[in-house]
This record gives structure tokens, C-alpha cells and sequence, in this order.
């Protein structure tokens, strides 16, 4: 049992990645990675809905009907988007301004409502939680390696949050001056997930032999 | 002329899936043949034309008159399932032979971030009614646009050889960073260049 709950809980972080394996929610990964802490903002907002969602769902499986439970899963979804779009707004205002468009748009993530009806509604509210946190982690951290990789060549620099003197850029000497700009272009975000997909597919073909 | 400078902008220079990334999903996986390219396209541009109307009036007659404007996302995104089951109803009842070209696309437009998306950005650039309803057509006019090249390159594409990791998705991707290469020729020069 102990093995189970293991498994549910890391197989969203590489064996089921979100983004790189079952390629839902692209949308946001690619349209906000230009800067790094525009991708850990949306991997956190994606976190919270999808452990919240998860448990809302698990605990109202037996009250929702079947023949209404996409529209009742997706107002669970967009009730708990609104949170967080109202927090982030008064708190991360500059996260919020950068994510625009794509926080609303949380709702339609295919990973959330695709954990809700794939996972959530069958499994109990602990497992649905471990399966939430493996798959939210797992799409911050794809998220975090494709902003990384855009900022870094795209503009030569990390985008972290200003802490006291540190302004929260750190620029990377020779990339600052010659950046690779088609990078932080929508051309350049579309190839590199071709790129990154292939490495994955090639990977996991290697593995299996 | 505001309105053909407007429709213009929403095909070509802000494409919807190669510069705003927004309904990608569809862009990879309803795009491996023409037909149900064209199929999904035309179902996403006349739910996007309806779209943009009915949440417009929603934001603008009731939510705005009632000082609730924070539901924006929940009541665009119940307008928004309710509107595609309403339509999915009327085209069977009214015409079985439309019903046979986009019924089975009706039901993935809910989560197509396209459809919040043009929502979401009528109300954010603060278009009118008028507005709204042309820059939700021509969105998705723009979205048929490249899933209809994309199928047909993809269709070519099974002809030939592809290496074995590249097969499928990746290389969909890649084709796709190419066309939006191309597309990057569509900017703010060619509405002048058009219309003076």
C-alpha cells in the first residue's frame, strides 16, 4: 500500500510528467516562460488549483451526478482560479501583470480537469492529494526547465524575485551581450519543445531497451 | 476601417495559436488530417463569434451593473459550456448534415483555451460589442487558418521518413516554430502597407 501511494505520488514528476509524456496544458508552457519567474509563478497558481480541485472532487464524488460532472468539476476549478487570481493580484502584482491572460486561463488546463476526471473522482481524498502534488510538481518543474532554457539563450539572463538589494536578475556574462533572441520569440518556444520532446521520446526508447 | 484593420490583426499578426499559444492542444492533436482540421475550425470560429457576444453582454449588463466583476472567469467559462451544449443541441435538431462535419469537435471547445481566451481579451483590451464580435471571428478564422496548413503539412509528412524520436509530436512542434518563423513577417507594417 505504502508502494502505491509512492508511486502515485512521483509518477507525475518524470515517468507521467504532465507537459513532456501526456502534453496537456501547453498552452501556459509555453506562453509564459519567457522569464523564470513567470514559470514558477504559474507552476505554484497550477499547484494550488490542482491540490485544491483534486480534493474538492474526491470529496464530492458520491454527491455529483454523473451526467452533470464536467460542468460541476470545471466551476470547482474556476471557483478556486478566482483565489488565485485575487491573491496574486494583491500580493505578486508584478507576477500577476506578466502572467495576464494565462491565469484566468488556468481554468481550461487540460492537466486540472484531466486529474479531476481521470484520478480524482475514482480515488480517496488522500491519494487524490499525492496525485495532485506529483502531477503539480511535475508541471512546475517542466515549466521551470523551459523558462530557464529560454531566458538563459532567449536573453541571457535568470529572472528571480527581488530580495532586499538583490534586484532579482542575474545576467549571464557572454549570453547578456550575444543572446539568441528567437528563443523568447513564439517561433523559438514552438522548436524548442520540439526539440525538448524528442530528447524525451529518444530517453524513454533508450531506457525501455 | 477600424474593424478590417481589427480583423486583419486577429488573423495574421496576433495568430492565435502561433503567437499567443493559445489553443494548442487542438493544433496538435486534432491536426493529422485536413478534414478534421476544417471540421474543428469552423466549430471553434462560430463558437468564438457567439462567444465574444454573450460574455461581452454578461460582463458589461451583469456583472459590471452589479459590481462583481472578480466571477469574470467563472461565469465566461459557464457561459461558455452552456453556449456549446445550446449550440451542440440546435445543430442536431436543425442540421444532421452539420451535425455530421462538427459533432464530435462540439464537446472539446469547452476547454479550448481559444474560446476564455478571446473572452478574457475582449473585456482586457476593451473592445465594444462590435469589436468583440469581429476579433472572436476573425481569431478564429486565423486559428482554421494554420491548422488547416498544419494538417496538410503533417499529411505530407507521413510520406516521409522521420526519425524515430522525432516522429509525431516533436516534429509537429518544430514544424510549428517554423510556420511561426514565417508568420513573424505579419506585423504592424502590413496594416499600413494595406490600408494607408
Amino acid at each position: 500500500m505504502a508502494d502505491e501511494r509512492k508511486l502515485v505520488l512521483t509518477r507525475g514528476i518524470v515517468k507521467e510528467n504532465p507537459v513532456f509524456i501526456l502534453m496537456l496544458g501547453l498552452c501556459p508552457t509555453l506562453g509564459v516562460t519567457t522569464q523564470v519567474i513567470n514559470g514558477l509563478g504559474m507552476g505554484a497558481a497550477v499547484i494550488f488549483v490542482l491540490v485544491f480541485s483534486n480534493i474538492f472532487v474526491s470529496l464530492l464524488k458520491n454527491v455529483i451526478p454523473n451526467s452533470v460532472r464536467i460542468p460541476s468539476y470545471i466551476v470547482i476549478i474556476a471557483a478556486f482560479v478566482t483565489i488565485v487570481e485575487m491573491v496574486m493580484h494583491a500580493f505578486a502584482p508584478a507576477i500577476y501583470k506578466a502572467l495576464g491572460i494565462f491565469l484566468p486561463l488556468i481554468v481550461v488546463n487540460c492537466i486540472i480537469l484531466g486529474r479531476a476526471e481521470a484520478f480524482a473522482n475514482k480515488n480517496s481524498v488522500l491519494d487524490s492529494f499525492l496525485d495532485a502534488i506529483g502531477m503539480g510538481v511535475g508541471f512546475l518543474l517542466a515549466v521551470t526547465l523551459i523558462a530557464l532554457i529560454r531566458e538563459v539563450f532567449g536573453s541571457g539572463t535568470i529572472t528571480l524575485m527581488a530580495i532586499g538589494s538583490f534586484d532579482g536578475v542575474i545576467e549571464i556574462p557572454l549570453l547578456y551581450s550575444y543572446p539568441v533572441r528567437i528563443l523568447s520569440l513564439a517561433a523559438g518556444a514552438l522548436l524548442l519543445m520540439g526539440y525538448l520532446k524528442a530528447f524525451f521520446e529518444w530517453a524513454s526508447a533508450r531506457k525501455r531497451g | 476601417m477600424a474593424y478590417v484593420a481589427l480583423f486583419i490583426t486577429y488573423i495574421f499578426i496576433n495568430n492565435f495559436i502561433l503567437t499567443q499559444f493559445l489553443g494548442l492542444c487542438p493544433f496538435i492533436g486534432v491536426s493529422k488530417n485536413s478534414e478534421s482540421a476544417i471540421g474543428m475550425g469552423m466549430a471553434v470560429t462560430f463558437v468564438m463569434g457567439i462567444a465574444s457576444i454573450i460574455t461581452w453582454l454578461v460582463y458589461n449588463l451583469l456583472l459590471i451593473p452589479l459590481n462583481l466583476p472578480y466571477l469574470q472567469t467563472l461565469s465566461f467559462i459557464l457561459v461558455i459550456a452552456s453556449l456549446v451544449q445550446f449550440v451542440e443541441m440546435i445543430i442536431q435538431k436543425n442540421s444532421p448534415a452539420l451535425y455530421q462535419a462538427l459533432g464530435i469537435f462540439l464537446p472539446l471547445i469547452t476547454t479550448n483555451c481559444a474560446v476564455l481566451g478571446i473572452a478574457v481579451m475582449n473585456i482586457s483590451e476593451g473592445y465594444n460589442l462590435m469589436e468583440s464580435f469581429v476579433a472572436g471571428v476573425a481569431a478564429g478564422i486565423g486559428f482554421t487558418l494554420v491548422l488547416v496548413l498544419m494538417s496538410n503539412i503533417r499529411e505530407r509528412m507521413d510520406l516521409h521518413p522521420v526519425r524515430k524520436a522525432f516522429k509525431g509530436v516533436p516534429i509537429a512542434f518544430i514544424s510549428g516554430g517554423l510556420m511561426a518563423l514565417a508568420f513573424m513577417a505579419f506585423d504592424k507594417s502590413l496594416l499600413t502597407n494595406l490600408l494607408g
